[in-house]
């Protein structure tokens, strides 16, 4: 598998090259945008009145997804300043998965439905951010000893959470786990529209927020030493960022549950498209890498193979050979 | 490596008080169920209610877990001997998930095979997938031993994903799950028997222990004394894929016994595998038996499937050995 693997990025790499990174960035947003338009338009028989607001609402729950993930993973490698390791790798969606179901559990579904939607994502996201921060000493007390330690602690503990949100979702009464099933387990095809609009807004105001860091971000993937050299208030930049991440996990799992593979899979693809070192850049390219194969991918499982779900299956498939590539090459110190 | 040496006498009292332990565990698990039964019940023969209860389902259901408790933590400690490397196991190396991706296509192809063949199909996919990390481990220079683990997961997580896959395109998801999350509520009479051929496997392993000791001190010591290596590891992998499949195939994949509980025996009492397999099948046998219990009685009179129990305890296990193990070794 190695060897084919290295036979495909190598000239891939050298072809985008020549392009300069406005050039590859406008073409992946040509093809961002052509990819889009195939979709909403491909086979479309019956009314535009509602294929338009039907299919739009997919497009834009995956472009949100994808752009959140690819967001937060690069913005995650950046800070813990390796290419292995991702948010959903490190169990923060598993996480996510573990508040949602706690907080059916010990509040019932009655008064989380009194409470609405936002206010639930509110508390979510802010029970999330406090986790962030232990996780936080984690990554750099324990990463510093062995990057290896750390990823192999995420995957097991991510493991670990998931089994405790099936133990509570057993022990759950069946009519709460009817309500939180409802609220948890999306799909791009059931998308809430409530959450659509709140989501819309949190990622509108992390992008802005971090595309005003994006040199701060440049100067923090060098390194805790370098970053602090050049004037980087390195704490405080970390946590923002981490918050930012949080926030971006929680958007992505909210709407269509956790994903394990595909951050680490679009994040490396930019690096391998877009040579470039700017964030600016980088995190444009793998958001609209993300946009593509999700929407992509998308389209082609429904209208050629004619499946809808099993999208996440092939992507933790071939995001799992990735991971073992990048592992066997030694991409981690 | 230091490897702690009770006093003989010591050893043995304390592994009466564990088999003591077992049997008491194992008393509880044949009185917890939906039909209440007491131990005055138990000691009614005339009660032919009360037998049937017992002999259909609570004693082949305790005894299923013991043989898997005590076959899963052997297979787990010839695989830490056979990898020398403490994080592998049959749900760390690919080898479950291999196994379960065996039943899928058997089951698909051949549906109405016997339950042997099964089980040969899932073996050698097993073995295949265990032999597949052991290729990959040996093209990679060895950084730090947490890579094998972490490679393994990795593996196992592909290979489950091509399995959902399969499994979704062909409408078997429901039966995959079946065999993927271990379940000892399917246990009842004529549905386990198929275990003591895990505890034959285990017998097997125990008399070639030495063997495995041997190869645990690695490739070229174990040539130097006249012994083949190769024929070792093609043993091991063989009773631990075999191990595996019959466990998948009866009750399902249930993850971390074969890290957790080799690794509680060789913290207490080293590596010599003729002396822990004992100690083995009662710490595994005590383990699963705890767990289930656990599961049984969080929402009595309904069950939380053993996978999942064992999924949480054995999981914050693992963990605590990762961090203490990592931060004695820097």
């Amino acid at each position: 598998m190695s060897a084919s693997a290295t036979q495909t990025v190598r000239p891939l790499r050298r072809r985008w090259g020549r392009f300069s990174p406005t050039a590859s960035l406008t073409i992946l947003a040509l093809l961002a945008v052509g990819v889009v338009v195939l979709f909403m338009t491909l086979e479309a028989r019956g009314s535009w009145s509602f294929i338009i607001p039907f299919r739009g609402r997919k497009v834009l729950g995956m472009a949100l997804v994808g752009t959140s993930i690819a967001a937060s993973t690069v913005m995650f490698q950046t800070i813990t300043n390796n290419r292995i390791l991702t948010p959903s790798i490190m169990g923060f969606d598993a996480l996510y998965m573990l508040i949602q179901t706690c907080l059916v559990f010990f509040l019932g579904s009655n008064r989380l439905l009194q409470i609405g939607v936002n206010t639930k994502f509110a508390v979510e996201v802010l029970i999330m951010m406090a986790f962030s921060a232990v996780l936080y000493y984690f990554l750099f007390v324990v990463g510093q000893r062995s990057l290896h330690l750390l990823v192999l602690v995420g995957i097991v503990f991510g493991l670990m959470i998931r089994s405790f949100t099936n133990l509570l979702q057993r022990v759950m009464d069946p009519t709460e786990f009817a309500v939180l099933q409802d609220l948890g387990f999306a799909s791009f095809n059931s998308i809430d529209r409530n959450l659509l609009l709140i989501s819309s807004a949190v990622l509108v105001v992390v992008l802005v927020g971090m595309w005003r860091m994006r040199y701060t971000l440049d100067l923090l993937a060098l390194g805790r030493e370098m970053a602090i050299n050049l004037g980087v208030n390195y704490q405080r930049s970390v946590m923002i960022v981490l918050g930012a991440t949080t926030a971006l996990v929680a958007i992505s799992t909210a709407l269509v549950g956790p994903i394990t593979f595909f951050g680490l899979l679009v994040a490396n693809l930019a690096y391998a498209l877009v040579r470039s070192y700017r964030h600016g850049v980088i995190i444009v390219a793998a958001a609209l890498l993300a946009i593509i194969t999700l929407v992509g991918g998308q389209m082609v499982l429904e209208r050629v193979f004619s499946f809808d779900t099993s999208l996440s299956v092939i992507v933790e498939f071939v995001g799992g050979l990735v991971f073992i590539y990048l592992l066997v090459k030694g991409v981690v110190r | 490596m230091i490897v702690p040496q009770p006093r003989p006498k010591l050893a043995r009292t304390f592994l009466v008080l564990g088999v003591a332990v077992v049997l008491i565990l194992a008393l509880v698990s044949v009185t917890i169920g939906a039909y209440e039964l007491s131990i005055a019940e138990l000691l009614d023969f005339e009660n032919l209610r009360a037998n049937l209860v017992l002999l259909v389902s609570r004693v082949p259901r305790t005894i299923a877990i013991i043989l898997v408790g005590m076959s899963m933590g052997v297979a787990g400690m010839l695989m830490q001997m056979l990898s020398r490397n403490k994080f592998v196991s049959p749900s760390t190396a690919g080898t479950l998930e291999a196994a379960s991706l065996g039943i899928l296509v058997v089951t698909m192809f051949a549906p109405n095979s016997s339950v042997f063949f099964k089980i040969l199909v899932s073996s050698l996919f097993a073995l295949a997938g265990t032999a597949l990390l052991l290729a990959i481990l040996r093209r990679v220079p060895l950084r730090s031993p947490l890579v094998v683990p972490l490679l393994g997961i990795m593996l196992g997580g592909v290979i489950a994903a091509f399995t959902t896959f399969l499994a979704y395109r062909y409408n078997f998801l429901q039966s995959l799950a079946a065999w993927t999350n271990g379940d000892f509520s399917r246990v009842l009479r004529g549905r386990y028997e198929l275990l003591w051929l895990s505890g034959g496997l285990t017998l097997l392993a125990y008399i070639a222990a030495d063997r495995f000791t041997v190869a645990g001190m690695g490739e070229a010591f174990t040539k130097n004394l006249g012994v083949n290596y190769g024929r070792i590891v093609a043993l091991g992998l063989t009773i631990v894929s075999l191990i595996t499949a019959v466990n998948v195939v009866t009750v399902g994949a249930i993850p971390f016994i074969g890290l957790v509980v080799p690794n509680v025996v060789s913290m207490l009492i080293g590596d010599n595998v003729r002396r822990a397999i004992p100690w083995l099948a009662v710490f595994g046998a005590g383990f699963v038996l705890a767990c289930d219990i656990l599961g049984r009685t969080i929402r009595y009179p309904f069950e939380i499937p053993i996978g999942t129990v064992i999924g949480f305890v054995g999981g914050a296990l693992f963990l605590g050995m990762l961090l203490r193990r990592s931060s004695r070794v820097g």
